[in-house]
């Protein structure tokens, strides 16, 4: 059981309003993922869920039952911090066996929790280890072995991945998922990183400025985005924009093409530019280019696509490919 | 090459410091450690001789030293458990932010700027006197017999002056200790269930635990060496009752002129102080490291 529903949560510290108002429902067992520019309140949303901040109005209800004026110890979340806020003077297994121990649970109990949770995430010949001897990735297993031993409603991710590097932070990927997919529990997962969202998640939940600007799954923001900042801000590289007569010819305040939707000539297109950047990956060639028209675009071509710095180029946008948005932003 | 050269530079450049440092400890103990095996008294110097280990044997018979040593202890333990409890208690509250936290704080921390023998004195005549003392006037006002506090209590009186003003050391050095607790664990506790007092036991303490230290070993440092406040409320007295190991060679060298008495009680006094030395880092110095 995990389903968490939020309505009209706001919260201002002092003057400064944070969330204006948000209306959210998490479905009992879902990955939602909370993605944002930082500074966006998606920490804020997810504190606020957690406990650890009160709101300033609106109620949070989990499982039907009004959870809005309780601690964060009775709402039965866990969360996973950036941090990972290992206790550093305990062993693997005390930090594990914490929240069970703060439950008055039976030295036996807490015993065969916490031997299944290493056994879940490989820890078991480090149980005996101070976190100060694990390396980050070992870390953020055992922050996740502290949460998933109380066997809580819904799992909080407070940008669990972002202090590893890049190697271990797609492998951490990989596991949570797969944690997802055999606990079943509800994830509430907060990430800047858009890669992140896509992947792992089955509802994103795209904030900007403590604003929902759209919910969805992965796949329906990407191909219908409501606006142009989620279209902007979903998919990598980002997708271009044209404004002006340009985009005025399409019918548009605004056009969005996604750098795999330009067809490439060197003969002619709508769009006559010139070839700046190239950044070649092996299987797809990123270029970066600087039209005629002032816009600075990226297209993907082909791995071995034969231009060089300063080349004439022409783009043609692929027919039904474009993204239409109004002088609001808002997709037409 | 150039390594060594810098090597070898560096030596003799930190050279005189070290030397320097050598002198000013040697020195003083060396003589110390040559009059305590002579009769020497500042009233007849003329007739100085070498005593052997009669000093010390005078010394370790005086029924005062024994007396001394355990006042000795309860006066450092007393001290710091008073201003360990106190200072992390204080520490956890001025932690919080609170209006004008930054006066308050460094009202917290000005009795370490009183030298000893003016904040006793302080407290001699101002706060514990049994006529015109503030305590005094409480009793009054209670309708109670005020207390002589330096007459009927007299070492657990110096234990608060002393404590009053080791309490701010403890309180600063436990409060940055505090301010460097990641917040995030305790949310995380808070989240795993953890009351307040669970908190406060399971991650706090542990963490302040090399403060703690810290402070302990510091002060006993100076805690054994405490004279200027006994001299200035109880003189030791009554009797015996509040005269502490340093005191006790003051009143040899001073009262008695007994330079050798007073040499050989200097020595005892600091094998004493290695042995409390030894016992401490035992005790507490592995959370140095």
């Amino acid at each position: 059981m995990g389903s968490i529903t939020l309505k009209n949560v706001r919260k201002a510290f002092g003057e400064v309003e944070v969330i204006p108002g948000v209306d959210l429902t998490i479905e009992d067992g879902e990955f939602v993922v909370f993605v944002g520019p930082s500074g966006c309140g998606k920490s804020t949303l997810l504190r606020l869920i957690a406990g650890l901040e009160d709101v300033t109005s609106g109620g949070i209800s989990i499982d039907g039952k009004d959870v809005t004026d309780a601690g964060p110890a009775q709402r039965g979340l866990a969360m996973v911090f950036q941090s990972y806020a290992l206790y550093p003077h305990m062993s693997v297994r005390k930090n594990i066996a914490f929240p069970l121990k703060m439950a008055k649970m039976s030295e036996a109990e807490q015993e065969k929790r916490v031997s299944h949770a290493a056994k879940i995430l490989n820890l078991d010949s480090y149980l005996d280890r101070k976190p100060g001897q694990l390396s980050g990735g070992q870390r953020q297993r055992v922050a996740i072995g502290r949460a998933i031993v109380r066997e809580p409603s819904a799992f909080l991710f407070d940008e669990p991945l972002s202090n590893l590097d890049a190697a271990l932070r797609v492998n951490m990927r990989v596991e949570i998922s797969e944690l997802h997919n055999s606990l079943k529990t509800t994830m509430i997962y907060v990430t800047h990183d858009q890669v992140e969202a896509m992947t792992m998640a089955d509802k994103i939940v795209v904030l900007r400025a403590g604003r929902v600007e759209q919910v969805g799954s992965p796949l329906e923001l990407y191909s219908r985005p409501a606006n142009r900042f989620v279209g902007g801000f979903i998919g990598s590289p980002n997708m271009n924009f044209i404004e002006g007569e340009d985009a005025a010819r399409h019918g548009a305040h605004t056009i969005g093409i996604r750098p795999k939707h330009w067809k490439l000539s060197q003969a002619e297109g709508e769009f006559p530019g010139t070839v700046g950047v190239a950044e070649h990956l092996g299987s797809d060639t990123f270029l970066h280019i600087d039209l005629d028209n002032g816009a600075h675009i990226i297209a993907r071509a082909a791995g071995e696509f034969p231009v060089h710095h300063g080349d004439r180029i022409f783009l043609t946008p692929q027919e039904g490919r474009i993204y239409k948005f109004g002088q609001d932003g808002l997709a037409l | 090459m150039a390594t060594r050269q810098t090597q070898s530079l560096a030596r003799l450049m930190r050279a005189p410091a070290i030397i320097l440092l050598l002198i000013w400890m040697i020195v003083p103990l060396a003589m110390t450690l040559y009059y305590s095996f002579l009769n020497y008294n500042l009233l007849n110097p003329a007739s100085t001789s070498w005593a052997g280990w009669f000093n010390y044997q005078y010394f370790y018979t005086d029924p005062a030293f024994f007396e001394a040593i355990w006042n000795t202890l309860i006066l450092v333990l007393g001290v710091l458990c008073i201003t360990v409890v106190g200072g992390i208690l204080i520490a956890l509250l001025i932690d919080k932010p609170i209006f004008g936290q930054g006066i308050v704080r460094i009202l917290v921390i000005s009795p370490f700027f009183v030298m000893p023998p003016v904040a006793a004195l302080i407290w001699k005549n101002m706060i514990m006197h049994p006529s015109y003392g503030v305590l005094a006037d409480v009793a009054k006002f209670f309708g109670l017999q005020p207390v002589d506090w330096f007459a009927q209590f007299p070492l657990f009186s110096i234990i608060v002056i002393v404590a009053w003003q080791w309490l701010p050391f403890a309180t600063l050095i436990l409060l940055t200790s505090l301010q460097s607790l990641d917040g995030e664990q305790m949310e995380a506790a808070e989240m795993d269930g953890a009351s307040a007092l669970s908190r406060f036991f399971y991650l706090t303490l542990p963490h302040m635990a090399r403060a703690i230290t810290v402070v302990i070993l510091i002060q006993t440092i100076f805690l054994l060496g405490v004279y200027a406040e006994i001299l200035v409320t109880t003189n030791g007295g009554p009797g015996n009752a509040s005269t502490n190991l340093t005191y006790l060679i003051y009143r040899a060298a001073r009262l008695n002129f007994d330079i050798g008495g007073a040499a050989a009680g200097g020595i005892i006094a600091v094998i004493l102080a290695n042995f409390v030395a030894i016992f401490l880092m035992r005790a507490v110095g592995k959370n140095l490291d």
